[in-house]
């Protein structure tokens, strides 16, 4: 399907005030349905003013904010050790990968080294964790079009790697498990065994899935050719992650702006070329797949490593171990130090942009010099991604904005903040 | 790409424009004149040799007690050079306005309206600048500095209505 140059089609982003006011005279008179924010296929707290002309979507104004919790303004009134756990719930999907985002951030500011096996690990559980987004993803867009029993699948898979998350972490959702430095506690000693029983039965399941929907006529009838994000719109609606690259970019920051040494790891960077919501599913899928081949690469590595620390040993950044405070005068300051007053990133301010499984996800934090971050400004994909709504929904049906709106898989909790 | 190249081209292209250009852990920022940041954004954007195509962020950040008062902060990313670069304009305190760059990129379209939500921030040329996280009815610009963090009560039946004789839409 050829699509128009960007000139000449529609990128405005109405809002449900273009939307709701009356027909002007000679206007064709259309109705508005409102969808949301307590619709189940929205996914969250979103609200879609949509303007109908029959079955068919005219516009539609997505309306944002009714999770708002101003998770950027608590930050500055908290120590940098603090932040981070509200990181936690600005994406309630891949909550690690927030706690990475975060961190990263904080040790540039910092300048600090982290220990290679801290890194390892840290690949080795947002690589699972962009696996259960996903997972997440499928189970309620499949739900979304009426297929069931992949949901019911998806979250077999996905309570798997929660049982990882509370494992290492102590908490399925809310992990917090990435502190500055390092890691919050060392890898328990079951922890190998158990990632490897999940990667060895990983990649027959996502055939399962694919088995259920990849070349079934219903599934593709509602999903092929609808929605389509071409590359030049996606690019010019700053979209990000899956969308960008359904869209026939080859754009993922692990590889093209590597973090985390994710240059040393073999993987590739699934792509699609027509941009509808058949080919975001198609590339979520193959990303599952790369994401478990990394998983084994990183779970090879920390093996290779050996035991080792897990956080710098940098006492003004990490706490000691609890073994070297009851002994030592000099640990017990650092201890009561950190946990009261917190460590002091130097002035200035840091920017670091990470792949979420949403897409791009990046933190920018200034600092005074204080124990407290003067700002912290997280850039959220499911955010910008939205934007492109009312573009993808123009001249499609009802039915099929509950597609493409689930295709984009938008997590409230980031949109809104 | 190299930092200092790419700061060297902009200054010899818009020397008006540049006001002060640093390094900071490796990250390039470009401080520029309120008035040039259109042209400063599309000479980056259209330049052939350095295509930061990509508008990556856009957020507001509040210095109380410095001149000028606000800060807004944009990120651009090259695809074909894999490099990115920050772009940041002051703003007065009596006239925070700036050009929206949703000529531009589309995508500043809600960043912006965030950025007028939570700061106050005027984008001159924005199709509707709205609020858009925070309710329609409030009154200020919540991240500025001299706004406190402050609490909401907790609405219970027994206090329901003690509470909503606070609110701003009691007095309509």
């Amino acid at each position: 399907m050829t699509s128009a140059p960007v000139a000449t089609r529609d990128l405005s982003i109405p809002s449900p005030g273009d939307i709701t006011r009356p027909a002007l005279a000679g206007e064709k008179e259309t109705m508005v349905l409102n969808m949301g924010p307590h619709h189940p296929s929205t996914h969250g707290v979103l609200r879609l003013v949509v303007e109908l002309d029959g079955e068919t979507v005219v516009n539609v104004a997505p309306d944002v904010g009714f999770l708002h919790t101003g998770i950027e303004k608590s930050m500055e009134s908290k120590t940098y050790q603090k932040s981070l756990v509200m990181t936690d719930r600005t994406d309630y999907l891949a909550p690690l990968s927030n706690n990475l985002c975060y961190v990263l951030a904080v040790e540039k500011l910092l300048n600090c080294e982290i220990p290679p096996r801290a890194t390892a690990a840290r690949v080795l559980l947002v690589e699972l964790q962009r696996i259960s987004s996903h997972l997440v993803w499928l189970g309620t867009h499949a739900l979304d079009l009426a297929a069931m029993s992949v949901f019911l699948y998806g979250f077999r898979e996905r309570e798997q790697i929660l049982d990882i998350f509370e494992l290492v972490s102590g908490a399925r959702m809310m992990t917090s498990y990435f502190r500055v430095g390092g890691l919050a506690y060392d890898l328990p000693a079951e922890f190998p065994a158990t990632v490897q029983a999940f990667l060895d039965i990983i990649d027959g399941r996502i055939d399962e899935y694919e088995d259920l929907l990849t070349h079934n006529p219903l599934w593709l009838e509602r999903t092929k050719g609808i929605g389509i994000l071409d590359a030049e719109a996606a690019v010019a609606f700053g979209v990000t992650g899956p969308g960008l690259r359904a869209a026939g970019i080859s754009w993922d920051l692990r590889k093209d702006m590597p973090y985390c040494d994710y240059d040393s790891y073999d993987f590739a960077v699934p792509i699609a070329q027509n941009g509808d919501t058949y080919d975001r599913y198609l590339v979520r899928m193959a990303e599952m797949r790369q994401s478990a081949r990394i998983c084994r690469q990183a779970l090879q590595r920390l093996h290779d490593l050996g035991p080792g620390p897990y956080v710098t040993t940098d006492r003004k950044i990490a706490p000691p171990p609890k073994s070297e405070i009851t002994h030592s005068m000099e640990s017990l300051i650092h201890h009561f130090k950190l946990w009261t007053e917190g460590f002091k990133p130097p002035r200035g301010d840091a920017f670091v942009a990470i792949e979420s499984p949403r897409g791009e996800l990046a933190t920018y934090i200034v600092s005074d010099g204080s124990p407290k971050p003067y700002r912290v400004h997280m850039r959220t994909p499911s955010f910008v991604n939205l934007q492109a709504l009312p573009y993808m929904a123009r001249g499609y049906l009802v039915a099929d904005l509950v597609a493409l709106t689930a295709s984009m898989d938008p997590v409230l909790g980031e949109v809104d903040r | 790409m190299e930092n200092a190249s790419v700061a060297e081209r902009l200054r010899a292209a818009l020397p008006h424009a540049v006001i002060a250009s640093h390094e900071h852990r490796g990250d390039l920022s470009i401080v520029v004149q309120p008035e040039a940041l259109i042209d400063v954004a599309r000479f980056l954007r259209d330049e052939p040799e350095l295509r930061y195509n990509f508008l990556e962020n856009l957020c507001g950040v509040d210095y109380l007690g410095r001149d000028p008062r606000f800060e807004v902060v944009y990120h651009l990313l090259s695809f074909s050079n894999h490099h990115r670069i920050c772009l940041k304009v002051g703003l007065p305190e009596a006239d925070p306005t700036v050009d929206s760059l949703t000529g531009l990129w589309p995508t500043a379209n809600w960043q912006e309206r965030e950025a007028y939500d939570l700061f106050g921030i005027i984008f001159r040329g924005h199709p509707s600048l709205e609020r858009i996280l925070m309710p329609d009815d409030w009154e200020g610009h919540p991240l500025r500095k001299d706004v406190p963090l402050g609490y909401e009560e907790v609405a219970f039946t027994f206090n329901q209505e003690q509470i909503d004789a606070h609110k701003p839409y009691a007095q309509e």
